[in-house]
């Protein structure tokens, strides 16, 4: 974006860089506005602050060796992103992965899916204003946090995953700290509702703003959360299931007519489904391996694959390219921010500042994972 | 001490001395009032949030805002280029002084009161008109557009809310028929105002919010949206005036509040045999009020600019209209 690609400014309008430093813009979005006033005439989110070349890095990687860098991508759920990476590669070697593994996965991971949430509620309340909330969610966050530190060694970046398994098993402390944190978060459901659903300030904040509906998710390819809140029930979880999904019953939130309100409903709602998915999970955990027998270095077969999951954000898709030596020929990641942000175009232009930071909130961008 | 108030007094005479000694006392409570309001508001922010606050400095981390305001004093004035420097610089005097006058009016207790003007009500809100004026010049002369931003918005809002704001006090001087506050703390001898006009006592309050740029009405700086707003250029103790003078705004709107619709200085009724002078009561009414507004700000998410001028043009305004009508007339009738 240069200076002669603009056009001449008249009085009325004028230019904002919202970003790439600005309070609400999660990381280093930056949003190149034009305005009328406080009125949004367009909206263009510049993406590319962030960039650290991950999908580049990966071609001079092992498979084992990359994925760290999976977990760098989405920091916010960085299990869900070494979930979807390790599957991938799985798929590709044929690798079969132990029954328990599969289940520590999936168990784990929903935490983490809670942990994104939970994020993402506290600070979409803070971008309106609220700064109550945040702490609120935050000291429930921290007990995933503290949970999956036990097991992984790490508060964020996980890469618990591995090649044909987990890194290391859970034991009876884990499944009792788990359990009681269900117990905790669903006795705080009332504190949450109580104090931003039920506000009447957050619902004239929330309700008909920023309104994504079914054919303009679809026309972007927007996933998760956004695509749910518009009434279509799609998640990778039920639309091509992997790992243990189709053995747990779990629901698919979805909303009417995907304005911000919707969506923040949907991700309530689907924080309970993980916690019925932990529940069942952690009910059926069978004993044995957590990892099975990997060679050292995983020699893929020629050929290029593809294995989505459902990350906190939506459709993550991992699409490698092998020749058949150790190293990847091309990784791409199908990150789902990338589209859900591409919708701020259509969306903000008619709206005001305040709804933009509204708008932007309740999409949940994570810049680095659009920017990778 | 009563010596060297007499000789003051021989030296500059009873009214500019009361002044004198007056504007010192202004100064240093509005200074210690900022230092404990600021202490406070994270105090309770805490409690609400589930955290501790600060603890570490002095008991219960009390002297904490007084280190924050040694580290404000120390650091450097920046002055950015491309601002209006005779602007910029006036802004944060022009935020801070008007507070001071409003203080000369107030009736902390029966006598300790620095001037009891016959218009001593119009005084602090003529005054308090300032407030926009300084945010404005703050906003304009930063050249940079949140600043801008922040600037409109708060001028649009206390403009806009300053009406129902008055509209609301009319009922209170049509009952005491004076201006001047010490009748008005007389005019509630017998029931205090809150007690038969609440709606005016809640409009009042909420009015007040939104003039001090408090949450749910601080969209002037709203932090997620436009960084700081109008005081986002200004760094060091400039914008520690800014500060000062929202503190000081708030001890101001509570205490007129008190003084309009919670008896002043007053005892609570049934509590009159208690040896508590005016003062206390009058500080303790104040803060209760405040405490009261720091409690909705840690609550409630912030309005949008729209919906917060449909408030007030749609709701508050005609609904303090309406209830100057009915109270207008149940006055003449009572009368």
């Amino acid at each position: 974006m240069t200076t002669e690609m603009l056009e001449p400014i008249t009085e009325q309008t004028y230019y904002l860089n919202m970003g790439p430093q600005h309070p609400s813009t999660h990381g280093v979005l930056r949003l190149f506005l034009k305005l009328d006033g406080e009125y949004i005439i367009e909206a263009d989110p510049i993406i590319g602050y962030g960039h650290r070349g991950h999908e580049k890095m990966a071609e001079s990687h092992f498979y084992e060796q990359f994925l760290p860098n999976s977990s760098r991508m989405d920091y916010l759920s960085g299990l869900l992103f070494n979930h979807g990476y390790v599957a991938a590669v799985e798929k590709m070697a044929g690798i079969e992965v132990p029954p328990r593994a599969e289940y520590i996965r999936v168990i784990s991971a929903e935490l983490n899916r809670i942990s994104s949430h939970l994020l993402w509620f506290g600070t979409y309340v803070m971008d309106l204003g609220g700064f109550t909330p945040f702490l609120y969610s935050f000291d429930d966050r921290e007990n995933i946090l503290d949970i999956l530190d036990r097991i992984s060694g790490s508060r964020l970046t996980y890469s618990y995953c591995r090649m044909g398994g987990v890194a290391k098993d859970i034991d009876e402390e884990f499944i009792r700290a788990t359990r009681s944190f269900i117990q905790r978060l669903r006795s705080r459901w009332d504190d949450y509702h109580n104090l931003v659903t039920k506000n009447v300030i957050f619902i004239h904040r929330a309700k008909d703003v920023g309104v994504i509906n079914r054919e303009l998710a679809l026309r972007f390819g927007c996933t998760g959360p956004i695509l749910r809140a518009a009434g279509v029930a799609y998640d990778i979880r039920r639309a091509e299931p992997y790992s243990v999904y189709p053995e747990l019953d779990f629901e698919i939130p979805t909303g009417t007519q995907g304005d911000a309100l919707d969506r923040y409903m949907v991700r309530l709602q689907e924080m309970e489904q993980s916690l019925r998915i932990i529940e069942q999970a952690l009910d059926r955990l069978p004993e044995g391996p957590i990892k099975a027998a990997v060679p050292h270095k995983v020699r893929p077969p020629k050929g290029d694959y593809y294995f989505a999951v459902e990350s906190a954000r939506g459709a993550l898709g991992f699409y490698i390219v092998s020749d058949g030596t150790p190293y990847p020929y091309r990784l791409r990641a199908r990150v789902p921010s990338f589209g859900n942000l591409q919708v701020l175009t259509d969306v903000l232009p008619g709206t005001l500042v305040a709804d933009t930071i509204s708008i932007l909130g309740s999409i949940d961008i994570v810049v680095p994972e659009v920017d990778r | 001490m009563a010596a060297g108030w007499q000789s003051l007094v021989n030296i500059l005479g009873p009214d500019v001395a009361r002044i004198v000694v007056g504007l010192v006392g202004i100064l240093a409570l509005v200074q210690v009032n900022a230092l404990f309001l600021v202490w406070l508001e994270r105090k309770v922010a805490a409690h609400i949030q589930l955290r501790i606050g600060p603890k570490e400095v002095g008991p219960f981390g009390i002297l904490q805002t007084i280190v924050d305001g040694v580290k404000l004093v120390s650091k450097e004035l920046i002055t950015p280029r491309h601002v209006d420097r005779k602007l910029f610089v006036l802004a944060p005097i022009a935020i801070f002084l008007p507070v001071l006058v409003s203080f000369v009016v107030i009736p902390f207790s029966e006598q300790l009161q620095i001037r009891d003007l016959n218009v001593g009500l119009l005084v602090i809100f003529a005054f308090s008109t300032f407030n926009v004026l300084a945010i404005l010049m703050g906003g304009w002369a930063s050249n940079n557009k949140y600043s801008l931003l922040g600037a409109i918005r708060s001028v649009a809002q206390n403009v806009a809310y300053e009406i129902p704001l008055l509209l609301t006090i009319l009922n209170v001087l049509l009952w005491s028929n004076s201006l001047q506050m010490s009748v008005i703390v007389e005019s509630q001898a017998k029931v205090w105002n809150v007690f038969w006009m609440p709606v005016a006592a809640i409009v009042y309050l909420i009015c007040a919010t939104a003039e001090t740029n408090r949450a749910p009405f601080d969209i002037p700086e709203a932090e997620s949206e436009l960084v700081a707003g109008f005081h986002t250029e200004y760094s060091g103790m400039r914008f520690a005036l800014f500060f000062l003078a929202e503190y000081s705004n708030m001890l101001i709107v509570a205490a007129v509040a008190t003084t309009l619709f919670f008896g002043g200085w007053k005892s609570p009724p049934f509590l009159g045999f208690l040896p508590v002078p005016g003062l206390i009561w009058f500080l303790a009414k104040t803060y209760v009020l405040i405490f009261v507004v720091m409690w909705v700000r840690w609550t409630f998410p912030r309005l949008r600019f729209d919906q917060l001028m449909n408030f007030c043009w749609k709701i508050m305004i005609p609904a303090a209209l309406l209830h100057l009508i009915v109270y207008a007339g149940i006055i003449k009738l009572i009368r």
